[in-house]
């Protein structure tokens, strides 16, 4: 019996491991190439191995376009995206799943409604009124719109909910005002959402095209992903400098993934997003 | 005195002004002005003006692009569907009791879920190359058909959705294996003492108990699908000659409201993916009756 459960596991085994190097096979496939020469990396068979690894396709990377500032951007959208989420998020699910007021389901049922309809049909409007302001290519214009997202609000109250209400009564009765109880009691108790939320609003801002793409045209201004997007459209045959800058911008979620793996799948079960 | 039904009035004001003004400006309004665009004629310039029909007139008289790019978008969501059936396998295999290992092969295949999709988009165009890629040399090697994976019309879309599975396996796997955790361990224990073989039990027993999870990641996986831009945007480059046949909606949508600056056409693009993910997602809710069983 116990034989035919290892020898079954082995199995499993031998099915996973093929499973796993074929998810992982394109990132060894990339970093390999990365530290070829344009020549070998476009050989007819392929080299497999750089005959001497080429690190000058790294630093070729920033020559090209301009990754400090495009990598400054990125940063600074994130954390400006993620502090402004969290505050608004938390805010406006606080009031709905603790606080009693009028037209708390219509108001409810706005951010609810926003949840269901797919972006494009904001993305116009949303430009012209970054444009309205004066804002295209600055930072505020890549993380405004993300900061206000219903999504954050939605995973926020559906925590809150769970929350026993005894809390917020015993606090009444000491005094307390809504903020300082919000603050003080509920906040605190949030920090497994809020960690779950910050991760995925990170990873969409981090990776996020076709906004950034619209509003920051100017290569100063852009983010990582797009300055990858144009990387490919000037230079779209230089392989080894292509695999060495993507594999760059990639490399500091892996790292926070690795790092933070278990808030990273709690996030993902929590909201089951990120298709 | 009555008690008051609604002691935060003045609390909920001051606490939702800044989120609900956001939701008012970034969200709301948004929606309400893209469905204004889509009945109006104009250039940023000039302004918008409401005109009437014209637009969507024009989407069903010669709107050959946005059928093509819908239906080249649900081809796509449903290729990106087979990668529930994998993940359920893998998801299987994973949770088999004593299983060593478990969290060693859940980081590696979920590691494409947090890599940015422009930077393995590159990486997938490469491998994919007609010329010197390696998936030629892989498959040269063993006999396989040989191509021009995403320069070749007929199978630029099936190339790119080969992606999206690998893309969205982590998440699917995820999401099945917390539906997993919640399936009774006696139950499968009781049809293994019946005699039943491992693919029996998870055909007979595991799947059936699972169809909640399975239906929830079906749906996430549609809705995710119908929004790929990404993958498309860097795999097949504005020359690609796969381009003009391939494009899905959301790539439309870029193409016309923001390099031809016919917003517009855009808005009716935008509108057109809202009613599609709306009926999409509405027959997947209905077809669920014949086959999710909730315990």
């Amino acid at each position: 019996m116990r034989d035919r459960v290892r020898s079954r596991h082995l199995v499993t085994h031998v099915v996973l491991m093929a499973g796993a190097l074929l998810m992982v096979s394109p990132f060894l496939w990339q970093f390999l190439t990365s530290l070829k020469t344009l020549g070998e990396s476009t050989r007819v068979p392929p080299t497999v191995l750089p005959s001497s690894p080429e690190w000058g396709n790294y630093s070729a990377f920033f020559d090209v376009v301009p990754v400090g500032s495009m990598a400054v951007n990125s940063v600074l959208a994130l954390v400006l995206r993620v502090a402004g989420q969290l505050l608004v998020a938390s805010l406006a699910a606080y009031v709905f799943a603790r606080l009693r007021f009028r037209f708390r389901g219509p108001l409810l049922a706005g951010f609810l409604v926003v949840l269901m309809v797919p972006p494009q049909l904001f993305v116009i409007p949303q430009y012209e009124v970054i444009r309205t302001m004066g804002w295209l290519n600055s930072v505020q214009a890549l993380a405004l719109p993300g900061m206000f997202s219903a999504f954050g609000v939605f995973v926020l109250y559906q925590f809150m909910r769970t929350l026993p209400p005894e809390l917020d009564e015993a606090a009444r009765m000491d005094g307390a005002n809504p903020w300082q109880i919000y603050l003080r009691i509920i906040l605190p108790l949030c920090r497994p959402a809020l960690a779950a939320l910050t991760i995925l609003t990170s990873l969409f801002s981090w990776n996020d095209l076709l906004w950034p793409l619209i509003v920051n045209t100017v290569p100063d201004r852009m983010t990582l992903p797009v300055g990858l997007a144009t990387l490919q459209g000037a230079q779209g045959t230089d392989y080894p400098v292509l695999m060495a800058g993507s594999l760059l911008t990639i490399l500091p979620m892996v790292l926070v993934f690795v790092l933070l793996q278990k808030q990273f799948i709690r996030g993902i079960a929590m909201s089951g997003l990120k298709a | 005195m009555r008690p008051n039904r609604y002691p935060d009035n003045a609390w909920a004001a001051i606490l939702l002004a800044v989120p609900f003004g956001g939701l008012v400006i970034f969200y709301l309004w948004p929606l309400l002005r893209t469905v204004l665009l889509s009945f109006s004629e104009g250039t940023a310039f000039t302004g918008y003006t409401i005109t009437g029909l014209g637009n969507w007139q024009r989407l069903f008289e010669n709107g050959d692009d946005v059928w093509r790019a819908l239906v080249n978008t649900l081809v796509y969501a449903a290729i990106v569907l087979l990668g529930v059936p994998i993940a359920m396998v893998i998801a299987a295999l994973l949770h088999q009791r004593g299983l060593r290992g478990r969290s060693f092969y859940r980081t590696l295949y979920f590691v494409p879920v947090v890599t940015m999709p422009v930077a393995v988009a590159m990486v997938w165009r490469y491998i994919y190359n007609g010329d010197f890629g390696l998936l030629n040399e892989v498959l040269d090697a063993v006999g396989g058909p040989t191509r021009a994976w995403v320069a070749d019309p007929d199978t630029a879309l099936y190339a790119v959705a080969v992606v999206g599975i690998w893309m969205a396996l982590g998440t699917n796997l995820i999401i099945l294996a917390a539906g997993l955790e919640a399936v009774p361990q006696t139950l499968e224990e009781a049809a293994m003492l019946d005699g039943a073989g491992p693919v029996r039990r998870f055909l007979s027993v595991t799947v059936p108990l699972l169809t909640p999870s399975i239906f929830l990641v079906s749906v996430l996986s549609v809705i995710g699908s119908l929004q790929m831009f990404d993958l498309l945007f860097i795999m097949l480059g504005r020359t690609n000659p796969a381009l003009a046949d391939s494009k899905t909606i959301v790539y439309l949508f870029y193409e016309e409201a923001f390099v031809r600056n016919d917003r517009p056409l855009g808005a009716v693009i935008a509108l057109v993916t809202l009613v599609v993910t709306l009926a999409v997602t509405a027959v997947q809710f209905r077809l669920q009756r014949r086959w999710v069983t909730y315990a």
